[in-house]
């Protein structure tokens, strides 16, 4: 049964409290099995500088297993789990990014990622395991290969946004990292095929149909030839990438275009989207409210569109900061929240 | 602070920002339904950090006295100041406005600034 052709709602599971101060970001583990065998593991990271982990016990709840504090000295703004689901990095407004290791149980923090003049506010890890991304107020994009031994190597230091990065995220697929800036734009990096100099392939600004203000967050799609960015100019754009290239070729995904721009659903900035294994892409606003959307199936001349599925006004009681699918159930929806709350949701289809 | 009868409405605090002397009447506008605030400030000085600094004392303020589902917006007056897009959007930005919330010397002065023993702008 395709659930673009249903009416759908969102159910609360569940409301995880705990942080004292704001919730900025979550992740999912990829492979929680890894981590002592939890059927999910969700991580969030707050302005009352602590980490959080969350894992579903025999109830299907979420219940805090571990909190990671004293390590921090700022709030932390973001955390992402590495794809064997064994490490979390952790991006902080200290200007450092910490690593911590499953060991045993817990997690032990194993290497601190200096350099960054400022807040750091975003640490994302390839798909192919080898690479770390972040990025700072201090306008720059560092990416940190790793290395056996529990060791990070800056291999490069990414200039060109004029402003404050807000987000780096990898391509699902291959080793291209996306940033979005307070420059109101979206860049593409890639590593040059023989001189492994990391170089920006490609620009999106106001010019290439893209933003026309901050631009908070990116996400792809599972295939990887679509993404996502939210903005504080109230859209949503949706960007596509020729697939007329193998999938495996690094330079299909440094062309993106302009396909759609969804505006209207959400009254403040939204600073969050993400996009499910199923298609449907979630954004998460300053007015409170959540929007699921799925692509319009439509007449196959006209160019690919997407509706609104679902809003969910006063999903929490203040802004909501980042919403994130459930790799391993992609019915489940995470939510975070100024309200220092986080929603666990799950879309059903209503007869 | 001390509370002004039209500001009151049906908003559960009391508050003022007149004794920062940057503020007029007419420059706060208050939609209880909707719960947001826009306050329209004119810097006394044409100095750029004094003006970022006066609109986060006004966010600061706010904060602490209305209640939290209050959406804020504060705005430099138009045609007071020369970088006025980019002082807006900085005070409208609030990862920024958290981040400096976290210097304390930053911190230290908004405090200052919103003691009630500070009484004017030099």
């Amino acid at each position: 049964m395709e659930l673009l052709d249903s009416n759908v709602d969102l159910k609360e599971l569940q409301k995880l409290q705990g942080h004292a101060d704001r919730v900025w970001g979550l992740a999912w583990n990829p492979a929680p099995h890894n981590c002592g065998g939890a059927s999910a593991m969700l991580a969030s990271c707050s302005g009352d500088k602590t980490l959080r982990i969350w894992q579903m016990g025999p109830t299907h709840r979420l219940d805090c297993s571990t909190i990671l504090e004293d390590t921090h000295t700022r709030t932390v703004r973001s955390c992402a789990w590495s794809p064997c689901g064994k490490f979390l990095a952790t991006a902080s407004f200290d200007s450092t990014t910490a690593i911590w290791k499953y060991v045993g149980g817990d997690f032990e923090c194993v290497a601190t990622l200096e350099g960054h003049e400022n807040e750091v506010k975003s640490v994302t890890w390839s798909s192919s395991g080898t690479f770390l991304a972040t990025c700072s107020r201090d306008k720059t994009v560092w990416i940190w290969e790793v290395q056996p031994g529990d060791e990070y190597d800056c291999v490069a230091v990414l200039q060109g946004h004029s402003q404050d990065v807000k987000m780096v995220q990898w391509h699902p697929l291959v080793d291209v990292l996306v940033s979005v800036s307070y420059d109101n734009s979206i860049k593409v990096w890639a590593e040059d095929g023989d001189s492994d100099d990391w170089h920006c392939v490609q620009t999106l600004n106001e010019g290439s149909s893209g933003h026309a203000s901050t631009v908070w967050s990116v996400a792809f799609n599972s295939s990887g030839d679509r993404m996502v960015t939210s903005s504080d100019d109230l859209t949503l754009k949706i960007w596509d990438t020729s697939s007329a290239i193998s999938q495996t070729d690094t330079e299909g995904f440094a062309s993106w275009r302009h396909l759609c721009t969804l505006s209207g659903y959400h009254g403040r900035t939204i600073f969050s989207a993400h996009w499910s294994s199923e298609g449907i892409i979630a954004s998460g606003a300053g007015d409170d409210a959540l929007c699921l959307f799925v692509e319009e199936k439509g007449n196959s001349i006209e160019e690919p569109s997407y509706r609104l599925l679902l809003k969910k006004e006063k999903a929490h009681d203040m802004d909501i900061n980042s919403v994130r699918w459930n790799p391993k159930d992609q019915r489940i929806l995470a939510s975070a929240s100024d309200d220092g709350t986080i929603k666990i949701w799950e879309v059903r289809e209503i007869s | 602070m001390l509370s002004h009868p039209t500001l009151m409405t049906s908003t559960e605090h009391p508050y003022s920002l007149e004794e920062l002397k940057v503020v007029s009447e007419d420059s706060i506008e208050v939609d209880d339904k909707l719960s947001h605030v826009r306050v329209v400030f004119t810097p006394t000085v044409e100095h750029c950090s004094m003006a970022t600094i006066i609109g986060l004392c006004i966010r600061v303020k706010l904060m602490r006295s209305l209640p939290s589902r209050f959406k804020v917006d504060i705005l430099v007056a138009p045609g007071t100041h020369e970088t006025e897009a980019s002082i807006n959007k900085q005070l409208n930005d609030k990862e920024r406005v958290a981040a400096a919330l976290e210097n304390p010397n930053l911190l230290e002065i908004v405090e200052e600034c919103l003691s009630p023993s500070f009484q004017t702008w030099t």
